[in-house]
């Protein structure tokens, strides 16, 4: 199947292991990835942020980027909630309802990583090899906008060689909030802190998610506390095999 | 496509009651942080309430259908709101009540002040009501020269402790037993009968202390003043849902009862009822059934109050109906089951979002009824992580009228000389709409690996703090996702 990458802005230029990963996993598999170069953000920041008629121009460059593909993922939970909420929101409340109808289009399309694997390749299985003590975060926009469910989990299940341990309060709420993070810098702390503290009695030295923006903030409080455990996004866990196996950050 | 632009409906009264916080939130919120002893006791209330709405929700199987029709009903009444309010007032008035209507909390203040110096009484009986917490009522009566005793458990320890409610459904949220035990034999004595010597603070001694306390002002009062959980347009029943009996002694004992009641708390017919009595004790106290449920049908002679006036309150909530993306806010049954569920409120409680309307909820429906303009740090007080929209049940989408309320603050402030963040985010967006441009951006971001070290920023940037002051920030990549692809 020909898959178009929506890298997402944050991979792009903050975290492009998750991008390469998210192609190591997909070419394996037998797939063809193609990322359309006119792409840069789906515009959620904006969006969340009360900026919608900013947010205009960045909604109409995304939709236009992936006009003639037919199957699109991202490695973003909140993005892909963002392609699918939003967007034709964005365009209906700057007047546009061209752009309205073919954002809605494009929501039908765009598939979040573990979606795409699931439903649409039909593979429970992804052949991948990973031998650490993992904890399993699952990400607001994954658990309540898209409704992910198990499917990380399931997908996390059948990687050979993985000790997955249960996260308590996993599905509390990190603190990232994207603009909240700086607007309510001290709440969003308090949250951390307490997603910090029930991933180290896990034990785990890897916390993964298929949000790089929800990674980066956990990341940053298992760093900042020298915890040892590291944040690795989801598809860094399914891209190594025992013969190839992913470094993270390769 | 252009939206209806609705001019001149009043919003909530300026200066009279409790929907505007005196700080932003994110100060106020930074405050309550530091208490650890209400963050302990809230930690554990809210986890306790948490779990056993969990579990009684899990046993009905029709719970969605229950949502969607708690949600549908309420949107009928909304659509139909001033039908269905006259038509109560016929009701009412053909059952021998008085219906009053007011504008905002200014005038519902007025009008139960003048009914009640009317009766010649110097005290009132109150049953817990948000509506009354919303206009101020307790200091109006005060300024008249009037007591208002709250008779609900919770909200007489709110009262004593000359505090504020901090929750919708459980006020004193806030306390612990033994802060409980202190403010009652500190405070009692004031005002009516002292704690018993030697009081404890076991649960059952501090129920017996407060019981006593107010036994003597029930037998006293001859006014009453109420909220309502519902009212029935079709036959002018006014309904109250609580857990202790004490509202019931205020709506039975009294000669006079008058009830103060938000403009949306209609359901059209008595059989619409048999869907919130299910929905609201599983959602607010995690119990299958409501323990004490009073239903009065204006006045019968020799039975209850002889004289029952209704005040209708607006203070804002024509101005929410009038907004298509904000009125959905206007279903809410108070339930509270979002603050519970709630990551933020659950860290802060109440009193940082400075309204008697705290948690998800007060942040959709404060700004609404004040106009944003006077609450514009409540949108912002949330991550939009959906937990509250999951558990509503009337289904009120929270964190899409969130993120609708935000875009109201931000064009609020739009017109004069852009703020720091509108004009970032205005060259955000210049650079995020074209890939030539971000690519530009990414070349030159690259810069800020000259602040790393072992690939983590920690330095203090000024714009940057608020993160890096407990989080490290990854260093920018030496290379781009998009020119590895490039390159590859």
């Amino acid at each position: 199947m020909r898959v178009a990458l929506f890298t997402t802005c944050l991979v792009d230029g903050m975290f492009p292991s998750v991008g390469r990963a998210t192609v190591r996993l997909l070419e394996r598999l037998g797939h063809e990835v193609v990322v359309p170069a006119a792409q840069v953000c789906c515009g959620q920041m904006h969006v969340n942020t009360g900026y919608l008629a900013d947010a205009l121009p960045v909604v109409r460059n995304h939709v236009r980027a992936f006009d003639s593909v037919d199957v699109i993922v991202a490695p973003s939970g909140s993005c892909v909630g963002s392609v699918r909420h939003q967007q034709a929101m964005v365009a209906e409340h700057g007047g546009d309802t061209v752009l309205a109808a073919d954002a809605r289009s494009l929501a039908g399309r765009t598939y979040e990583l573990t979606e795409l694997i699931v439903d649409v390749l039909g593979l429970e299985d992804v052949g991948a090899w990973y031998p650490h003590r993992v904890t399993y975060h699952p990400t607001c926009h994954s658990l309540r906008m898209l409704r992910v469910g198990d499917r990380p989990l399931t997908l996390l299940r059948n990687v050979e060689d993985i000790d997955l341990v249960e996260l308590p309060q996993a599905e509390s709420c990190c603190g990232f909030g994207g603009t909240f993070a700086l607007k309510n810098h001290a709440v969003s702390s308090a949250m951390l802190e307490d997603k910090v503290r029930n991933i180290q009695s896990t034990g785990a030295s890897v916390c993964t998610a298929g949000d790089s923006s929800c990674l980066m903030h956990i990341g940053g409080g298992l760093s900042r506390l020298q915890t040892g455990a590291r944040a690795v996004h989801l598809a860094e866990v399914l891209a190594g095999t025992r013969a190839e196996p992913w470094e993270v950050g390769s | 496509m252009t939206r209806p632009v609705f001019l001149g409906i009043p919003t909530a009264s300026v200066g009279v009651g409790n929907l505007r916080g005196e700080r932003p939130f994110p100060a106020a919120a930074t405050d309550a942080l530091d208490d650890t002893q209400l963050r302990r006791n809230l930690g554990r209330a809210t986890a306790t309430i948490r779990e056993k709405r969990a579990r009684v929700v899990a046993e009905v199987d029709d719970w969605q259908e229950l949502r969607d029709a708690g949600a549908s009903i309420k949107d009928d009444v909304l659509a139909n709101l001033d039908r269905y309010l006259v038509q109560l007032e016929e009701q009412v008035t053909a059952h021998g009540g008085t219906v009053h209507w007011a504008r905002d909390a200014a005038e519902a203040n007025s009008i139960v002040t003048r009914l009640v110096t009317a009766t010649g009484a110097a005290e009132v009986v109150k049953v817990k009501s948000m509506a009354t917490q919303e206009i101020g009522l307790n200091e109006a009566l005060e300024a008249a020269g009037i007591s208002a005793w709250e008779t609900d458990l919770a909200e007489l320890i709110v009262q004593l402790g000359h505090d504020k409610p901090s929750h919708i459904l459980v006020p004193a949220i806030h306390r612990n037993r033994t802060e409980i035990r202190d403010i009652f034999v500190r405070e009692m004595s004031g005002v009516g009968r002292a704690a018993p010597d030697g009081l404890t603070d076991d649960p059952a001694a501090l129920a017996e202390a407060a019981r006593l306390h107010l036994r003597e002002k029930f037998l006293r009062a001859t006014v009453a003043i109420s909220g309502a959980n519902f009212a029935v347009a079709e036959t002018g029943t006014l309904a109250v849902v609580e857990s202790e009996g004490n509202g019931r002694m205020c709506l039975t004992l009294p000669d006079t009862l008058i009830t103060v009641m938000g403009i949306e708390k209609l359901v059209p017919t008595w059989t619409d009822l048999e869907v919130y009595l299910q929905l609201l004790p599983r959602s607010s106290t995690g119990e299958r059934m409501n323990p004490y449920t009073s239903m009065w049908t204006g006045v019968t002679p020799g039975d209850g109050p002889q004289d029952f006036h209704l005040v209708l309150l607006d203070n804002g909530r024509t101005a929410t109906l009038a907004d298509a993306d904000g009125r959905a806010a206007l279903r809410c049954i108070r339930c509270s089951a979002c603050l519970n569920v709630c990551p933020v409120y659950e860290r802060v409680g109440g009193h940082a979002y400075g309204s008697v309307y705290p948690g998800p909820i007060g942040a959709v429906l404060s700004p609404q009824l004040t106009g944003v303009a006077d609450n514009p740090s409540l949108p912002f007080a949330s991550t939009l992580c959906g937990a509250c929209y999951d558990v509503c049940p009337v289904e009120i989408d929270i964190p899409t009228m969130l993120v609708h309320l935000r875009s109201k603050v931000v064009e609020s402030k739009a017109g004069g000389v852009p703020t720091p963040e509108a004009a970032a985010m205005r060259s955000a967006s210049w650079v995020m709409s074209d890939s030539r441009r971000w690519r530009a951006a990414l070349l030159g971001s690259r810069s800020g690996r000259l602040m790393a070290r072992d690939d983590r920023i920690r330095v203090k940037l000024p714009f940057l703090s608020r993160w890096t002051a407990s989080r490290d920030l990854p260093a920018p990549p030496k290379q781009s996702f998009r020119s590895w692809w490039a390159s590859r």
